[in-house]
Parts: C-alpha cells; structure tokens; sequence
C-alpha cells in the first residue's frame, strides 16, 4: 500500500505536482489517468523518489519512504519507465539484473539468483529466450523481458509507465492480464494507462490526474464518469452494456 | 536445454578470453625478441633467468626491450579499458578517452611545460598525467552542475576539449619551442620509455583495471538508463563520476609515459565487443588483453617497417585503426538487412 500526502515535485525551479493525495492498495491495479502534460510520469517517478525535487510524504505501509535508501526502495519497488533503452545484452543477462538490489559488495550474483530470474522469465513465457540478444526481440518480447525483469526484483509493488504504448492489441492483452494475476498474488500494481476500455477492465483503482492536482479518484467506472474527466479530456465516454460486462467507447 | 545452451556459450566465452591472452602474450615475445637486432627465444629464457648483468643481449633485453613491451602492454590495457568504460557509461559507441577531455588536458600540460622549459621525461609524464586528471574533473563538474545526464557529459566534455586545445595552439603558437619539444608527445609512442617512468604508472593502471573488474555488474546496470538503474538501487550520479574518474585515471597513466595514442580507446573496445560480446564482466579483461597486444603489435610494426627507421607508434596507430575501423562500419552495413 502506497499512501502520498501533498506531494510537490519541481523541475527547473517550476512545480509540476502541486499537492498530490492519493492512495494505492495492495492486491489491486491502480491506474493513473490524465491527457498529455498532467504529471503523471512526473508522479510516479516522484513516489519513487527518482525526481530531485520533491516535498510531501509518502508511505510505503506506513513507512516513510525518504527514510529508505535507494537499494531498499529497490527491493520493495520494482519500476519499469516509460522510455526503456534496448540494451545490447541478452534476454536472461538483463532479467537478472534485477537481482541487482539484493547484492553487496563485491556483487556476484547468487545461485538463488539466477533462480528466481529463469523463473520470472518462464512466468513471463520467455524461456527460451534466455540466450536472445534483447534487440532481437519484438517490442512484445522486450516488455515482456522487462516484466521478467521487475518480476526478478521480487517486490511488493510494481509501477509501470504507460506499459502497453506501442504493443499490439494481443500483447496490450496478455500484459494487462499478467498484471492482474500479480495483483490477485497480493503485488500493488500501479501503471499509467491511456485506454479508457482497458481502464474499465483491469483497473480496480483509478486516479485522475491533470495539471499536476488529482481531479478525482476510486473505482474505474465511478472516474470514467465523471465530470471531471470530461473536464480534463474534453470528450465524455460512452457505457453500453455487453454479456461480458460493461464497455466504454470515446466518439471521434 | 536452455542451461547446455548457456554453459556452451559460457565455454566459448571462456575460450575467447584465453585466445585473447596467448595473443597478448604472442605480441609481447615477438615485440621482446624482434628488432633492430633479434633475439631468438631460448635467448630470451636465458636472458630472463640470468638477470641483466649477462651478455649484451640480456642487457638490451632488460633495459630496452622489457620495459619498452610492458609499457605497450600497458598502454593499450588502460586506454582500451577507459575507452570501454566511458563508452559504457556514456551509452556512446564513438565515446573515448578523448570525449572527456583526457588527451586536451594532457596536452596542454605538455605544451605549458615545454614553454616553460621544464623538458625532462619526468616532468612531461607528471605534467600529462595530471593535466589530464584536471581536463576530466572540469568536465565532470561541468556535467554535474547542470544535470549530469549522459549527453550533458559528453557536450561538457566538447565544450572543455575545444576551450583547452585554443590554449593548447596558442602556447604552441607564442612559444615556438614548445611545439617541437612536445611533438613526441602528441604524436605517442614508446621509443623514450624507461622502468622508473613506467613503473607508477603501470601501479595505477594495474589497480584501476582490478577496481572496475569488481565494479562490472554497476557499468551494466548503468547502461540500462538512468531511471531503471536507480530503480535498482544504483546511485546514479555518483556511479557514473566515480567511473568516469577510473576511466580518466587510466588514460591519463597511459598517456604519461605513452603520449597521446588516440584509437586504441576507440578501436579497441568495439572490435572487443564484436567478439565476445556487451557484457562487462568479460568485455573489460578482454578489451585489456587485446588492446596491450594490439599496441604490442603496432609497435612492432612501427619498429619493423622502415627499420633501422622507426615510425612513432601512435602515427601508425592511426594508418592501420583509420581503415579497419571504416572497413568495420561498411562490414556491418553490408549485414544489416
């Protein structure tokens, strides 16, 4: 459980989070939401801690999380940013590296592991691909690699940014479920989302952001319509109901 | 399946480093016994197991020939292992030591220390060494004080490098004398080397390889990215400055006896990595072991090809890197699809 209480970010002497009150529950996917230029990078590379210019608290469990050193903030929170380079190294060399918490100096890693990072890499279905070069992979196979990756850190809370841009609609699938059996083992899962259809669907928790302030937050359905979100978007979704469920659409 | 597959990529990268080393070894025998007058090799065990104070060839083994292949051996291990460190960190194939201000610091040192008359080898080599140092720790503070990032780095270090050479050509220009005195220097070589300018820089060069050897696993989190590599725990900053300082150290012990040997910190690691691959773990003792036999072999060369003339190494670093690095990069345009 992540909770932030007036979270304040600046970069370059400008404030981009002007005071941010939000809560992510454990075993559940919370989405943060918000158009183009609302903070939501910003937010969560301020909750772990990686923008240098912050105020406000945040608690991991009730912990305050500026206490905490960058490797234990590593061991608790596992992160894959928006922009991920294409490192020229295999698949299986680049999901053990996030063991890389877990090791003191002189670091070696351990039996336990290479373990647990073939592990992360047959959950994620890559293993045979140890050996791969990552460059080799398609974009799917990167994220996936990337999400073995943060599986290997072995965190309670995974945050991700913007994790389906650029997978086809079967890749965008098999992530999003992925993140959900996560969540259902009891992992805080936090990811920024632009689909609202895929917010409806797999998110438990949402958070609207826009111009650095949360406009409004709770279950997806409650947020998708809101009046606030029509503000931030300026488009309105529409509901119809399916035998699966509930929809969304946005009209052109 | 997967773990055969893995242990046999394993042993070939373990064969690949052993090739590495029998050939650094191949290049230091034959830079020992081959010259202007040859030594054959039962000479050269003898000569070793006598000491120096044998026949004529033992003395020219140990007081020239000796110091002359450790210090190619060196050399080419420092600047091949900064040129790969700064790459890595920098996340820049064309990064060398010269990107972060290493061979403009060291030159204008060189350049200011001839103009005041101080010529002796012992000054030029402390001069460098700590000219270079001070080249690197401008950059590097430039770099932080802005925001520290890969390409704040490498544009501090342009800025620097430029700024430094302007003072560099105008000493030369004010003091004539300064230039030809420095010459040697700015083209590189080894035909001035001797044991007591070689012995401490080969310490540092020796325990900076050791350190960054111990640090592998933080160069390949660090070329990760900046957020992923924080999200694992890496101090970021503070990684790539100390690594950097590493990198400095050892091109600056290697151009203090060596002079200014460009594309080994280029050519090397590139052709290292093509090899046996972007891991550091095995990148870094390979770029050692193939960047002393490749200046082992170029000053051979240097040595051999208009004897009893003798071509600055560094010069002839320069004839054969230029076309193989561009034979390289035309080769891999020919296997990009």
């Amino acid at each position: 459980m992540i909770t932030v209480q007036d979270l304040r970010a600046s970069y370059e002497g400008e404030e981009i989070l002007h005071g941010i009150n939000a809560s992510f529950p454990e075993g559940k996917i919370s989405a943060i939401i918000g158009p183009n230029g609302s903070g939501k990078s910003t937010a969560i590379r301020s909750i772990l801690r990686l923008m240098p210019d912050i105020s406000g608290s945040i608690l991991l469990d009730g912990e305050d999380m500026g206490r905490l050193t960058r490797q234990e903030i590593a061991r608790r929170i596992a992160y894959l940013p928006q922009s991920r380079s294409v490192p020229d190294v295999t698949v299986g060399r680049l999901v053990l590296q996030g063991r890389f918490p877990y090791l003191s100096y002189p670091r070696h890693y351990r039996r336990e592991d290479h373990e647990k990072a073939d592990q992360a890499l047959e959950w994620v279905g890559l293993s045979g691909f140890s050996e791969r070069k990552m460059e080799n992979l398609s974009g799917g196979q990167r994220q996936k690699a990337y999400l073995a990756m943060a599986l290997a850190q072995d965190t309670d809370v995974i945050m991700m940014d913007e994790p389906t841009t650029f997978l086809d609609i079967k890749n965008q699938l098999d992530l999003l479920d992925r993140s959900r059996i996560l969540a259902g083992s009891g992992k805080t899962v936090i990811m920024i989302l632009h689909d609202f259809e895929a917010v409806l669907h797999y998110a438990d928790h949402v958070v609207l952001l826009c111009d650095g302030r949360v406009m409004t937050s709770g279950s997806a359905e409650k947020v998708l319509r809101s009046k606030e979100l029509t503000e931030a978007f300026g488009v309105t979704p529409g509901f119809y109901e399916a035998e699966d469920g509930l929809h969304c659409y946005v009209k052109g | 399946m997967t773990n055969s597959k893995s242990s046999s990529t394993a042993d070939k990268r373990g064969w690949m480093l052993i090739s590495a080393a029998a050939f650094a070894a191949a290049a230091a025998i034959m830079n020992i016994c081959l010259g202007a007058s040859s030594v054959t090799l039962p000479q050269l065990i003898r000569a070793l197991i006598s000491g120096p104070d044998g026949t004529a060839a033992a003395r020219i083994l140990w007081y020239v020939r000796l110091p002359r292949t450790a210090a190619c051996l060196m050399a080419g291990a420092g600047l091949a292992v900064s040129g790969a460190v700064i790459q890595k960190v920098l996340a820049n194939n064309l990064a060398s030591p010269g990107i972060i201000g290493i061979n403009a610091g060291a030159g204008l040192a060189v350049a200011t220390c001839c103009a005041v008359g101080a010529y002796s080898a012992w000054a030029v080599a402390g001069t460098s060494f700590l000219g270079a140092m001070a080249a690197t720790f401008i950059v590097v503070t430039v770099a932080r004080k802005s925001s520290a990032s890969r390409s704040t780095v490498v544009l501090s270090g342009v800025a620097v490098t430029a700024c430094l050479n302007a003072v560099t050509q105008t000493i030369i220009t004010v003091f004539p004398d300064a230039a030809l005195a420095s010459v040697d220097f700015r083209v590189g070589g080894f035909s001035s080397v001797n044991q007591s300018r070689l012995l401490p820089a080969s310490i540092l060069i020796l325990a900076g390889i050791a350190v960054i050897i111990t640090l592998t696993n933080e160069l390949d989190i660090l070329s990760l990215g900046d957020d992923t590599a924080q999200s694992l725990g890496l101090r970021v900053t503070r990684t790539r400055n100390g690594m950097l300082t590493l990198a400095a150290l050892l091109a600056g012990a290697s151009v203090s006896f060596a002079g200014i040997l460009g594309f080994v910190g280029l050519i090397v690691p590139h052709i290292a990595r093509r090899i046996i691959g972007n891991e550091s773990a095995r990148l870094i003792p390979f770029c050692a072991l193939l960047g002393g036999g490749f200046v082992a072999v170029c000053d051979l060369a240097a040595r051999m090809i208009f004897a009893p003339y003798e071509l600055p190494a560094g010069i002839l670093m320069s004839f054969l890197g230029g076309p193989f690095f561009i034979w390289i990069l035309l080769r891999r345009k020919e296997h990009q699809p």
